[in-house]
């Protein structure tokens, strides 16, 4: 270690915000803490030691060596802290370069593709217009789970925008469920929602909001096979909206509930039927919701289907919470 | 008199692809692989419009924006940033600095930046 990366070490508020941690987990703090609790046990040894024991040699031999003890044990403990955060700090930058580097030809393959399906270069004849689908298709994807694994970045990164507006929930849902009805139709599904007819706005960011809706909707109809049924609902439950959505599908076996919001993790009924999907949705919307001032939970049985739930402030309960700070 | 587009852009295969279309469109089209060629070919070709790539060999997109908006020959011509930077800052950044309109390459198809093109050409 250089002595500049040692005199940066002191700049806890920077080190903090290099590891996007809270300052009550960022390892140099933790580590002037220890100083601290180390700097007062070896003062109340002295206390202790000079009421004691008769020889002052003796008292200061042991309240040296305790010293030197607990610093070693704390700046061993610490050093680990701190190579583990700064893992964590290069996974997720790592991430962020990966899927920054995936764009640029994600956008070639797209627009050679589309140029390709627009005739300019010619018409296409016999299967060809059938196979440049598939490979529009797939860009599609791909480009779906890199802007993924861009938000997930981002939160970890803490630099998520969330741009707050009043917007009526009821209003987001519907135009959603119109944008899905033929997906659901196709397979049999058959969606219903209720929503009281005078409901206050929502706070928080509209088309973050948005995402995580149509998250949910996506994989209660992916997630039901064969014939099912998906009942949307909006409850005003005074200061908070309440949000639900029920569906008919495979329900998330028991030992898997509790993963259920962690990146990267796919219950292995889902791996049965369906193998598509990054892991990464629901971990998006906790995110999304809990940034938003909500909350998001869920029930479910396997076989018989799941509800997932979430709140938002409400408009008006915000604006007297603002006041009151 | 077909109308001159200049594009500044180090993607080659995207020069090709979006080159293609404004070509077949009945544009002019001039290419630029890096910013300093790019503000050299916007000096002396005086193109109708820009199109600019941000992250680029040479010279930034943002240096390369910002001199042509202070030279008095280059700064009425309009720019549309494309690129797939797509932070608020640099949205901001592009606009302050005078750029048209900003596009984030993975969001749009191509009809729908060759829209933009015409738009802002006026066409």
């Amino acid at each position: 270690m250089s002595f500049k990366e040692i005199i940066d070490q002191f700049n806890i508020p920077a080190q903090c915000r290099k590891y996007s941690l809270p300052l009550r987990q960022c390892p140099q703090f933790l580590f002037v803490v220890m100083g601290f609790a180390i700097g007062s046990t070896s003062i109340i040894t002295y206390v202790l030691g000079t009421r004691y024991i008769v020889d002052p040699n003796t008292v200061a031999l042991i309240v040296l060596c305790l010293t030197i003890l607990l610093f070693t044990i704390s700046f061993v403990i610490i050093r680990s802290l701190e190579r583990i955060a700064e893992a964590n700090r290069l996974k997720s930058e790592f991430i962020s370069i990966v899927s920054h580097q995936l764009r640029s030809p994600l956008s070639n393959l797209k627009w050679s593709a589309e140029l390709l399906a627009s005739g300019r270069l010619g018409e296409m004849t016999g299967k060809q217009p059938e196979y440049l689908h598939i490979i529009k298709e797939n860009i599609v994807r791909m480009g779906e789970l890199v802007s993924d694994l861009l938000t997930v970045s981002r939160i970890e990164q803490g630099r998520l925008p969330l741009q707050k507006t009043s917007f009526s929930l009821k209003e987001i849902v519907e135009s959603i469920i119109e944008k899905f009805r033929p997906y659901a139709e196709a397979s049999n599904i058959k969606i219903t929602f209720e929503a009281p007819d005078s409901l206050p706005q929502a706070f928080a960011d509209a088309s973050q909001t948005k995402s995580v809706v149509e998250n949910l909707l996506d994989n209660a109809i992916r997630y039901i096979k064969g014939k099912g049924e998906i009942r949307m609902v909006i409850e005003d439950k005074g200061n908070h909206l309440l949000f639900s959505i029920q569906d008919t599908g495979v329900g998330i076996p028991e030992k898997d509930q509790k993963h259920i919001f962690q990146k990267f993790f796919r219950s292995a009924n889902i791996m049965k039927h369906q193998t598509q999907g990054s892991g990464l949705g629901l971990y998006i919307v906790k995110s999304i919701i809990e940034k938003s001032g909500g909350k998001i939970w869920f029930k479910s049985k396997e076989g018989e289907g799941t509800t997932f739930l979430f709140t938002l402030p409400v408009a008006q309960a915000q604006k007297t919470v603002d006041k009151n700070n | 008199m077909a109308k001159k587009i200049l594009f500044i852009e180090d993607e080659s295969a995207l020069q090709k692809t979006f080159g293609e279309v404004l070509t077949q469109e009945g544009y002019d089209v001039v290419k630029a692989m890096d910013g300093e060629e790019g503000l050299r070919l916007a000096q002396s070709e005086k193109p109708d419009l820009i199109l600019l790539d941000l992250i680029l060999p040479k010279m930034h997109g943002f240096e390369v924006l910002k001199q042509l908006k202070d030279d008095e020959e280059t700064k009425d011509i309009p720019i549309i940033v494309l690129t797939n930077l797509e932070s608020t800052d640099d949205v901001e950044k592009a606009l302050e600095l005078g750029a048209t309109t900003y596009l984030v390459k993975a969001n749009y198809d191509l009809e729908d930046v060759l829209k933009k093109v015409k738009n802002a050409l006026g066409d």
